[in-house]
């Protein structure tokens, strides 16, 4: 069987699965429906909250990013399991005491304010679409990969099916497909991760394997690496590029942004009782570190094999997934000195952001590029990080299968993102904009009527996003964990650990925290991006971290507002009191 | 009630403590520094900012909901004692 053969068996069962398990778990009522009923088991919670986490980001772009960035990369492993700690410790089982459907809820009741109810859920909306954005495009490159299908046609088959299963389903329905989803996703990320690393340290575990020597030579890959990517005039592989102070922000942002995404907290509130939500984040992280650990193995491991295989080779003689990436329009090649070979080292190939290719053929039967090249450097190669995982089974040669189960651990991991965020996005519509503030009045079998409706739209919303992918995917994403580290975070944070919090010092402390993060990160990603340089950054942090200066600003603005108004009402302190109680 | 938020805080301190160590500090912060040791063929700085840190998140957090737990029995056993 060919791989477009085995990729349709593959993505074809596990869609008949999601559908079947769809079919088996609808929602009967508002409950079912925001959250599951709360009875899912914690460790089918924590399975869940995995594939719900990890998204067409973690599956696809993570260990391309972190080949190419070397140690910088860590910000990422570091920073998307560290906010599990805070999760477990600091929100998840207090929010689940309080026993409400969705995070607005907290806010609303916990600062006795629809105001600030109304900014809690303009803060999700707008986090949660960002998300969505990105999910959208992964099945894209997916489906036109390996399916050879149009991207359009696999966006819409992709909404299609979480159309199925959230609309009917909801909280319920997904919970239990992101199970399944995520038996996937795993298994897609550990087989070829495993081969690899056999093939190339004779360790069958990833984690010891990327510490361990080359076959047949006494070195070690991380030395030799290091010894290679300084020959090319990268930075070593092991060592840091990014100042300290910006790795520590970033981090930190990462980390806090984490613990305070809608989606991710919402998952807690589906479990019977708020000792099951502490032990659910701890087996969530157990599921989710199987893949984080994994992933800086298959950086390392594809970095090398990405040098070895087309260093200095004659395009003829190319792999062939290089023209097939190259056909796709993710991997690009200028001769610089006309030698015929290709030759990737440090620096930017080509001017401009991507690469726009002519109709023709170059003299060595490459595409043509029309981006003048960039003479500061001798690099030649244009390689979108998107594609290292999806290309590595075909850089290592391993058989067909598993190229296939990668692609549909890809969609598994697109999907069941997708249809968490929908979820999140239609409960705060229909639960705390229709039910809580503007249409108190409708009963609750209108309220799940319109939440169905509300999740209809969204996926139509997300669809577009397929249809059209915004140009400013990758930078919307700092966006997405700024927000949710400078606004939400804080505001949930201080509702339990202070009873002095009123809903002056919460309104006042989001909106400092989101105008500054908003305002720092549409200045150097969207109005200047020329000056988006280190020169130019406040305390030389990026915009990728400055949502954690936001959350600092955020609580030191809550507390000394809240500390020059009157206290919150003596209800809102007895609520305190009784979350924070056993 | 005031002596279980009490120690619930402690808790929280001495583990938050921990997590700060192992991935701003041995991570980051001191990482440059831990890179002269090495386990097998990591520098130990690496180490701790791609694998360690990770381990030791999920060590604490099973840690927390331990020690949670054994205080939730013990505070629910007060309350029982003083109730009758």
């Amino acid at each position: 069987m060919s791989v477009q053969e085995w990729t349709f068996l593959m993505v074809g069962i596990s869609f008949a699965v999601y559908i079947l398990i769809a079919f088996k778990s609808r929602a009967q009522s508002t409950s079912d429906f925001y959250v599951a009923g709360k009875g899912v088991n914690p460790i089918v919670n924590g399975m869940a909250t995995a594939a719900d986490w990890m998204s067409a980001a973690s599956f696809l772009s993570m260990a391309g990013l972190i080949a190419f960035l070397g140690k910088d990369g860590s910000v990422y492993l570091m920073g998307w399991t560290g906010g599990y700690v805070l999760l477990a410790l600091l929100l998840a089982p207090y929010l689940r005491k309080f026993g409400q459907f969705t995070v607005p809820d907290f806010i609303g009741e916990r600062y006795y304010s629809n105001t600030a109810r109304v900014v809690a859920v303009l803060c999700l909306i707008f986090i949660s679409f960002t998300y969505i954005a990105g999910q959208m495009r992964g099945v894209g490159i997916v489906f036109s990969r390996f399916l050879e299908v149009d991207i359009n046609l696999g966006v819409l088959i992709g909404m299609g099916i979480v159309f199925i299963y959230a609309v009917w389903g909801g909280m319920k329905g997904i919970t239990y497909t992101q199970v399944a989803q995520y038996i996937v996703l795993i298994f897609a990320y550990l087989v070829p991760a495993i081969y690899i690393s056999i093939i190339m340290t004779n360790n069958p575990v990833p984690q010891l394997g990327f510490g361990s020597t080359l076959v047949g030579s006494p070195e070690f890959l991380l030395d030799k690496l290091d010894k290679v990517t300084t020959d090319l005039g990268f930075t070593a592989y092991t060592e840091n590029v990014k100042s300290k102070i910006d790795v520590f922000c970033i981090t930190a942002a990462l980390m806090v942004g984490t613990a305070g995404l809608p989606h991710v907290i919402v998952r807690f509130f589906t479990v019977p009782s708020f000792s099951d939500a502490r032990k659910s984040a701890g087996y969530a992280l157990v599921f989710i570190a199987l893949l984080y650990t994994t992933a800086p193995a298959v950086s390392a491991f594809a970095r090398m094999n990405l040098i070895d295989s087309i260093q200095d080779k004659e395009y003829s003689e190319s792999p062939q997934w290089f023209q097939n990436w190259e056909t796709i329009g993710l991997i690009a090649w200028k001769d610089k000195n006309s030698d015929g070979l290709i030759r990737y080292s440090s620096g930017n190939a080509l001017e401009g952001v991507k690469p726009v290719y002519a109709k023709e053929k170059g003299n060595s039967g490459e595409r043509v590029v029309l981006n003048k090249p960039d003479l500061t450097n001798e690099n030649e190669v244009y390689i979108d990080a998107d594609i290292i995982v999806l290309a590595n089974p075909e850089i290592a040669k391993l058989p067909f299968w598993v190229i296939a189960l990668v692609a549909a651990g890809g969609v598994a991991a697109a999907l069941s993102t997708a249809a968490g965020l929908l979820i999140t996005i239609s409960s705060a519509i229909s639960h705390d904009l229709l039910k809580k503030t503007f249409m108190p009045r409708i009963t609750e079998k209108q309220e799940l009527l319109y939440s169905r409706l509300a999740t209809a739209f969204a996926i139509g919303v997300a669809g577009l996003f397929g249809v059209y992918p915004p140009a400013f995917v990758a930078q919307v994403v700092a966006f997405a964990f700024g927000l949710a580290a400078s606004t939400l975070f804080p505001v949930l944070l201080l509702g339990i650990f202070s009873k002095r919090l009123n809903k002056e010092g919460a309104i006042a402390g989001m909106l400092v925290g989101l105008i500054f993060t908003a305002g720092y990160i549409i200045y150097f990603k969207f109005m200047f991006p020329e000056l988006d340089t280190l020169d130019n950054w406040l305390f030389s942090i990026s915009p990728e971290g400055i949502g954690f200066v936001g959350m600092l600003l955020n609580v030191s603005v809550s507390l000394i507002v809240s500390s020059l108004t009157s206290p919150p009402p003596k209800e809102v302190s007895m609520m305190v009191e009784e979350i924070r109680q056993p | 009630m005031d002596y279980y938020w009490k120690t619930n805080l402690k808790i929280l301190i001495c583990l938050l403590a921990i997590w700060f160590l192992v991935s701003f500090g041995f991570g980051i912060l001191l990482s440059d520094w831990l890179d002269q040791f090495r386990i097998g063929g990591f520098k130990l700085g690496f180490w701790f900012a791609q694998q360690g840190s990770i381990y030791v998140f999920i060590i604490l957090i099973f840690t927390y909901v331990y020690l949670m737990n054994k205080l939730d029995k013990k505070f629910s056993k007060d309350r029982e004692e003083k109730g009758s």
